[in-house]
């Protein structure tokens, strides 16, 4: 599913170069429960960026679904993003002036799809993340969780193979945050590949396999 | 993207600010505005000279004595030039396309009826003049077609020099004299009004060979020429200095058609037009600079946003456009305000001070919303180029 193969990424930082990733081997199998985990600065954000095709390499070979997208242009970068790959951040990152069904609405938008053919996947989206009664609520009518819900009901409009989240409970109370974790990972078990980048050993320890990073380095990767 | 949602995300981004949106969109307006009112004026001027200038016809060709050139040395016996009489103008008569020729001496003259008396612009002209100046005559008649050499001594009045004189009376049949001579009254012409401040109904006409005679020259002013609507000037012109130039020896005359003038006049006049548009155009000028500013803020205050639909699979281009399209439907609106104010400005002018030529050519409105729309585009460039090149991570990480 993804296959990561030596693969360094490197800052220009004034006059140093920093090695964000530094030969960096993965291979994550479709359907898996990977969390990455390590200190600020160890590289796990970035490897996360490269996985969703954010971020380029400088050096090393990325494929994804068996196909090689080290060197996709960036609009087929943006492609891959859009069919393959769902984000869910932190920040939730909605977009203030649009309703929560236009929020989710967005994947499709830029994808092309008309009107018609979007409706029913958004609803049923909204439906699968019990969302369907907030559908017409801006952003800041809703609470956290609400929030962190309709930005995965976005993330999996598409029906990516890969959701990809950077601290998805990092703004939210501890209840909201379970919520978040039982959404996502009844997704999982519904066969979506979840990778979660955590700072919180909790969170953490609940994924199949446990990569933890330093250095730009992975210092283990245990499966449990 | 589909156009229609590429279009409710731009409305949905402009709707959001709807004040900072409003007065952006002011800035515009004001400039097209500006144009508009100030292009309309300056084409009102434009219509308005032209019209007094083409009151007497457009198919004119006016042939005055002596030739503007530059000679090496003196001329000695050659350089005397020849007067342009009645005869020249008579041969003149016979030219195919040529409906109307006219002698004209002009001058100044103490004009005397019983115990009124007032000094006032004598024209000798001849028969055609109504025709080819496109006068009419009030009342009675204008200088009949005598013997071209010894006229009888008839006059016409203007129609202020008929009240000036004769008040309340009538003048037809009554004595005048002119300059000293006697003539007796035959007709009295239509108010004209007066043309760049010369009255023209100030004026007694009387027969050329007489205006000769009083003004005590032998040449005339000038010979008019009104030709066809269907010949061809450069044909009539052709013809005109054949007969001159066999009738003086050599091109002593100086012609000019009513055409060239009309051209060089118009080319003034659209100086005119422009440079007042130009004007309208900095106010226009300041407005892109406030579509700037405001896209450039816009830019900055979503690089989150930015990187969220990047994310999403947004590409370069579509990011690219979406903050074009944002500049240009602001400037596009405004424009349109613009149009509606601007025109609904020159349409009140127009009603409320009838005197000042207002004049709003559908070619200016069209290009002003034009310009509007591509004054959009250009301020949306840079900030929009910025949108599109900003790296994904870094932008979602500046949330």
């Amino acid at each position: 599913m993804i296959d990561l193969q030596h693969i360094h990424r490197d800052f220009q930082v004034g006059d140093q170069i920093v090695h964000a990733l530094d030969d960096v081997t993965l291979s994550v199998k479709a359907g898996d429960y990977v969390s990455t985990m390590g200190p600020s600065g160890s590289g796990k954000s970035t490897l996360l960026n490269l996985i969703g095709l954010l971020d380029r390499a400088t050096r090393g070979r990325y494929r994804l679904n068996d196909e090689d997208v080290t060197t996709l242009s960036d609009a087929e970068q943006a492609e891959t993003r859009n069919r393959r790959i769902g984000f869910v951040f932190q920040a939730f990152h909605l977009v203030p002036r649009l309703t929560a069904r236009e929020n989710v609405e967005l994947p499709l938008i830029l994808a092309g799809l008309p009107p018609e053919q979007r409706q029913g996947r958004v609803a049923a989206s909204l439906e699968a993340l019990q969302l369907s009664d907030r559908a017409h609520h801006k952003p800041d009518q809703l609470s956290g969780g609400q929030r962190q819900r309709v930005a995965i009901a976005r993330a999996t409009v598409t029906e990516p193979a890969v959701l990809l989240a950077d601290e998805p409970t990092g703004n939210l109370d501890q209840k909201s945050g379970r919520d978040v974790i039982d959404v996502l990972e009844s997704l999982n078990a519904r066969g979506i590949t979840l990778i979660v980048v955590t700072h919180d050993p909790e969170l953490g320890e609940r994924a199949r396999r446990r990569v933890l990073m330093r250095d730009g380095r992975i210092e283990s990767d245990m499966v449990r | 993207m589909l156009l229609r949602d590429f279009a409710r995300l731009t409305g949905a981004s402009l709707v959001a600010h709807r004040l900072r949106s409003f007065l952006t969109m002011l800035g515009i307006a004001v400039g097209i505005t500006a144009v508009v009112l100030l292009t309309s004026i300056g084409e009102g001027v434009h219509r308005f000279v032209l019209d007094e200038f083409t009151q007497f016809g457009t198919n004119l060709i006016a042939i005055n004595p002596g030739r503007v050139t530059t000679h090496g040395g003196s001329m000695g016996v050659f350089g005397t030039e020849r007067p342009l009489t009645i005869a020249d103008a008579e041969a003149l008569k016979r030219l195919p396309g040529v409906l109307g020729v006219v002698p004209v001496v002009q001058g100044n003259a103490e004009v005397d009826a019983g115990n009124r008396s007032r000094r006032a612009t004598v024209y000798g002209a001849g028969a055609q003049w109504p025709q080819t100046f496109n006068m009419q005559v009030r009342s009675g008649r204008f200088l009949p077609q005598d013997d071209p050499t010894a006229p009888r001594a008839l006059a016409v009045l203007g129609s202020r020099m008929r009240t000036e004189l004769f008040a309340g009376r009538n003048p037809l049949g009554q004595r005048i004299s002119v300059g000293g001579s006697r003539y007796r009254v035959i007709g009295v012409m239509e108010s004209k009004g007066t043309v760049l401040g010369f009255d023209l109904d100030d004026t007694v006409y009387i027969p050329a060979a007489r205006g000769l005679e009083l003004f005590n020259r032998d040449s005339l002013f000038e010979i008019d020429v009104l030709y066809d609507d269907d010949a061809v000037l450069e044909k009539v012109v052709a013809a005109i200095k054949n007969v001159l130039t066999a009738r003086h020896g050599r091109e002593d005359y100086t012609l000019t058609t009513q055409q060239q003038m009309l051209d060089v006049l118009g080319s003034v006049l659209n100086v005119l037009t422009f440079a007042v548009a130009a004007i309208g155009g900095i106010s226009l000028l300041v407005g892109a600079i406030g579509i700037a500013t405001i896209m450039t803020i816009a830019v900055n205050e979503r690089v989150g946003e930015i990187g969220l639909i990047r994310a999403l699979g947004a590409r370069r281009g579509q990011v690219l456009g979406l903050f074009l399209a944002e500049a240009t439907v602001l400037a596009a609106i405004g424009g349109l305000c613009g149009l509606a104010l601007g025109v609904g400005l020159a349409t009140l002018l127009e009603v409320a001070v009838p005197a000042l030529p207002v004049h709003t050519p559908w070619i200016y409105v069209g290009l002003a919303e034009g310009l509007a729309a591509c004054i959009g585009l250009l301020a949306g460039v840079l900030p929009a180029r910025r949108a599109a090149g900003l790296n994904p991570v870094e932008a979602l990480r500046a949330e």
